[in-house]
């Protein structure tokens, strides 16, 4: 079996008496769709914080393409090709979805210390990030700012985001949230496309889509994983039915 | 598209302006509107160093005249020099404006550097406080300095020297702020336009973001800040020579709260909105304060209208929104 890219060694981190994350170890590795799933407030986005770097662990270890990232910044890890989209939209609401792309592709390619020759005149980035909207289907909304998008609009301009960074990993934190059924459907069939690019983290609430995309799924419960394996396994697993899907389902 | 357009207008008119005026009053022989005018175009240069980070960058300098301050000791100090003929640090002083003035700029890049790295750690009121203690520590050591003037400030002898011109005649030094505004306003723009611009208004409306795409945005925020503070102490430099005097006044933290004033009324994050801003401050000194010793009083509560009803200050009632593309 091949490397994982992504993976989380013994993790935890507590909030004074709460065990947000308890001793969590998985994998992600590549061409696949490992799905993160869990009722609210069992530690999801505490541990997506973590990976990502805006939050250390109190213990355990974080490795990304063989190298311990445990302890680097934000930045640093973006930089090494992790894209992560934001379960509330997080996106520089002055600028259009183009130059929010550009943002992207700018860093992607080095330093920001470019002083003087203008952006928006820069061949490359204006291309790139036009064929990124086209990949998401924002092609003609390339210059409306962020901030005057739809909700829906600005979950695709994430991922055009995430994708510009040519990242080794996405993490995506509620890709469908709020989105309409006929989004949803689309984006179902985009990120299927999109794991041969590069693995993805997916934490989601929304069950049909998780069932349809997973290669695995593992499930978090008061910070622990309490069980791991394909979305038959875990559809059968009775402490799954019990903690999660049972609720969901009633 | 048409906004842009509207503001590059407003802005050619501003600095036209700025030339026109005082090119009128040489004409009509009123060397004091050329002083005003200078003043305007110093102030304003002091204000576009704050600009970049107060209004690109977000980050609320309440200590900025520090570096206006000193910018002007540098200039009093090297001219002292140059005057007596006795080395300072070894090196001989100079009257030279093209010496001093990259003397002033590094002295307060340094300086700012320093400050920028303990402070940018800190954010919001925070941020505010710790650069306002900055600057009062160095206004104080700069009272209690006896060597160059203590509480009492540091006269120049003479205005210091620009090549080709003579800087004792009000045109002459009006021509030299007015280049050098001018010049660092057209770099402004160029900076705004870079990738370095980019991140830094990217950091300023959502630093979580821009770290999610890979922008270090403690980096990004020193570097800003320490060109920041090199523009304010260029201008300093200038003032010391328009007024012939570095005092410890220029760092007081009024000074500081003056520049913050000028980059509100004028537009906050716009690139000429100092200018307007240190046009309304000045024009308004010589309006009022010549009928009342309250003028100030009358200014703030122009400047509460402004806060509450137009927050984008004069260039954004003329203009319009501000668009990034």
């Amino acid at each position: 079996m091949a490397d994982p890219v992504l993976a989380l060694n013994g993790l935890r981190k507590s909030f004074g008496a709460l065990k947000a994350t308890d001793d969590v170890s998985l994998t992600l590795r590549p061409g696949e769709i490992h799905a993160l799933i869990g009722p609210n407030g069992a530690g999801k986005s505490t541990l997506i914080s973590q990976i990502a770097g805006k939050l250390q662990p109190d213990s355990g270890t974080i490795t990304f393409r063989g190298r311990d990232i445990t302890r680097l910044s934000t930045a640093q890890r973006a930089r090494l090709g992790m894209g992560r989209t934001y379960q509330i939209s997080s996106l520089i609401p002055e600028f259009s979805a183009r130059r929010n792309v550009m943002l992207a592709l700018q860093a992607r390619q080095g330093h920001p210390f470019r002083f003087l020759r203008p952006v928006m005149r820069d061949r490359a980035l204006l291309e790139g990030a036009q064929a990124m909207l086209a990949r998401v289907g924002l092609a003609g909304r390339a210059s409306v700012p962020s901030a005057e998008l739809s909700h829906g609009e600005r979950r695709l301009l994430e991922i055009a985001v995430a994708l510009a960074l040519e990242p080794a990993c996405f993490l995506l934190d509620e890709p469908m949230a709020g989105m309409g059924t006929e989004g949803v459907g689309k984006l179902v069939d985009f990120l299927h496309g999109l794991k041969a690019q590069a693995p993805i983290l997916l934490v989601e609430h929304d069950m049909d889509a998780v069932f349809a995309l997973a290669d695995r799924i593992s499930v978090l419960v008061y910070g622990r994983v309490i069980a791991s394996g394909t979305v038959a396994e875990i559809r059968n697993d009775p402490r799954v039915r019990e903690a999660y899907l049972g609720e969901e389902t009633a | 598209m048409r906004d842009i357009h509207k503001e590059t207008v407003v802005n050619l008119a501003l600095g036209l302006g700025l030339l026109l005026v005082p090119l009128w009053a040489l004409w009509a022989d009123q060397p004091f509107t050329i002083t005003l005018a200078t003043r305007i175009a110093i102030l304003a240069l002091a204000g576009v160093g704050l600009n970049l980070i107060l209004g690109f960058g977000g980050m609320v300098s309440f200590g900025h005249a520090v570096f206006f301050g000193v910018g002007g000791y540098v200039a009093g100090i090297l001219s002292q020099h140059a005057t007596s003929g006795v080395p300072v640090l070894g090196l001989p002083g100079s009257n030279q404006m093209l010496v001093i003035w990259p003397v002033a700029m590094l002295v307060a890049g340094l300086l700012a550097a320093a400050i920028g790295a303990l402070s940018l750690r800190t954010e919001g009121i925070f941020f505010i406080m710790i650069t306002l203690a900055f600057a009062q520590m160095v206004y104080y050591f700069a009272i209690s300095w006896p060597a160059y003037g203590g509480e009492d400030g540091l006269p120049l002898v003479l205005r210091n020297r620009f090549p080709g011109l003579n800087t004792m005649r009000p045109w002459h030094l009006f021509v030299v702020a007015w280049g050098v505004l001018m010049v660092v306003l057209g770099l402004m723009a160029a900076l705004r336009a870079s990738r370095f611009g980019a991140a830094l208004m990217a950091i300023r409306q959502n630093p979580e973001r821009a770290a999610a795409v890979g922008i270090n945005p403690y980096g990004v925020k020193l570097v800003a800040f320490v060109i920041s503070g090199m523009v304010t102490g260029l201008a300093g430099a200038l003032m010391a020579d328009l007024s012939r005097f570095a005092s410890p006044a220029m760092m007081a933290w009024t000074m500081s709260g003056e520049l913050i004033v000028i980059i509100i009324l004028g537009g906050t994050g716009r690139l000429f909105g100092p200018l307007a801003g240190a046009a309304i401050l000045v024009g308004f000194e010589v309006t009022f304060g010549g009928m009342t010793e309250h003028w100030k009083l009358w200014l703030g509560l122009v400047l509460l209208a402004v806060v509450l009803f137009a927050r984008g200050g004069l260039i954004g009632a003329l203009a319009g929104r501000a668009r990034h593309g």
